[in-house]
């Protein structure tokens, strides 16, 4: 292979690139422009809350509490070598509800209901369903994607709160209940040094725009995915790796955003 | 699954959410500390502010009365002017002074409000005449040096 061969699959692949952000851009719009029909036909919308979000709870609150757990332990390691092991529900907290919340609940989100949308969505196009569906003047973008898109943004931030709020119980158990730090302090410190506007909101936000980002993509993955078992798997794959990066990218730009200036 | 059971396990899983986002807002964080009675301002001058920063906390024998709003500076005097929002219904005499004090050794900085005696109280928009700045560590210690280097002449005479 020469050096010209090289450049021009270099240029190819970058060609496809764009020409995928494209793509997908167009999709997005489509995609926002449907979400009204979302909100006339609410049940569809609701059906997917309960397959996107109640089938989520299990898997967030026992991985909220883990880290919660985890959280509490290791920073009172820390924490205590300072002699500010007072402090530790303001750690948890503030690591839980700024961060560790919002994210990690966008991984798990990204596993375990964004690769379901995917493959759904890519057997429905593989049995020819979504073709049906266009054949009969049903826009399957509004019958099927935009209950599905409606329901990850507002599953997302609900599980993302619950994650927050599991991990800091799971705080309070091992930060008071077994080291044995005094519960005043615990959540007095708490309460004194996280906001609810600057902190809790903005991991409100933060949560709102991974629930978009992560269903966007399994959307799309799964719409245009090839309508083979081997294209449904691939488009399941590149679901959970896009998404992940989409949330890890998008955490950095936020937090830049929200709380890198001083106060 | 029938519609309605789906509809009842929905609604489950909406309360839950909205009872962590409840929880996170009351009791990991301070809304439930918010009062929900009005402010007035008053403003006060520094020669120097040290770390003060918006949103600190404005004390009165110990006891959290205020916040302050805003910190500018004066381009006319070159002094720091602080606006500080206190709670209504808590007044405090005209001849009030005001220090940066700061919590503990390493803590933050807040402002600590001494009444005085006068009749009058202060009305929202007035400023705090009497004012002591913030103690910088450096200019601290460069006055400590220069009190040492001047005993030892003062021993030889």
């Amino acid at each position: 292979m020469n050096a010209a061969e090289l450049l021009r699959r270099l240029g190819v692949w970058a060609l496809g690139l764009l020409r995928g952000l494209g793509h997908s851009a167009f999709f997005l719009v489509d995609l926002v422009r449907s979400l009204p029909w979302a909100l006339r036909r609410l049940f569809l919308t609701v059906a997917q809350v309960h397959s996107i979000g109640n089938y989520s709870l299990v898997i967030i609150a026992a991985s909220g509490l883990a880290v919660g757990f985890v959280l509490a332990l290791q920073g009172y390691y820390t924490l205590s070598r300072y002699g500010a092991a007072e402090s530790l529900g303001l750690l948890v907290a503030l690591s839980l509800v700024r961060e560790l919340g919002p994210v990690v609940t966008g991984l798990l989100f990204a596993g375990r209901a964004g690769t379901s949308l995917t493959a759904e969505i890519g057997l429905m196009k593989a049995g020819e369903q979504l073709a049906a569906m266009e054949m009969m003047a049903v826009d399957p973008k509004e019958r099927v994607l935009a209950p599905r898109f409606l329901a990850g943004i507002v599953a997302m931030p609900l599980l993302a709160a619950m994650f927050s709020a599991v991990g800091i119980l799971g705080g309070y158990v091992v930060g008071v209940l077994m080291i044995g730090i005094d519960p005043g302090a615990f959540w007095s410190q708490m309460q004194s040094g996280v906001d609810v506007w600057d902190d809790v909101g903005n991991g409100i936000i933060k949560s709102v725009v991974f629930g978009i980002a992560c269903t966007f993509v399994a959307l799309y993955q799964g719409y245009e995915a090839q309508a083979t078992p081997e294209g449904v798997a691939q488009a399941t794959t590149r679901t959970v790796v896009i998404s992940s990066l989409a949330v890890l990218g998008l955490d950095f730009v936020l937090t830049a955003l929200m709380f890198s200036a001083p106060r | 699954m029938g519609r309605k059971s789906i509809e009842t396990l929905v609604g489950l899983f909406v309360l839950l959410g909205l009872l962590a986002i409840v929880f996170l807002a009351l009791k990991a964080a301070n809304l439930a500390t918010f009062r929900v009675g009005g402010t007035y301002a008053v403003t006060a001058k520094f020669d120097n502010i040290g770390g003060l920063k918006v949103r600190a906390p404005v004390k009165s024998a110990g006891v959290t009365i205020g916040r302050v709003a805003a910190i500018a500076l004066d381009t006319s005097s070159y002094q720091g002017t602080v606006t500080m929002e206190l709670e209504q219904g808590i007044a405090f005499p005209t001849d009030t002074s005001a220090k940066i004090l700061t919590s503990g050794l390493l803590g933050d900085q807040y402002i600590g409000l001494e009444p005085g005696g006068s009749e009058q109280n202060l009305k929202p928009g007035d400023q705090i005449k009497m004012t002591q700045s913030a103690v910088v560590l450096e200019n601290l210690i460069s006055q400590f040096l220069y009190s040492k280097a001047a005993e030892p002449a003062g021993v030889q005479k």
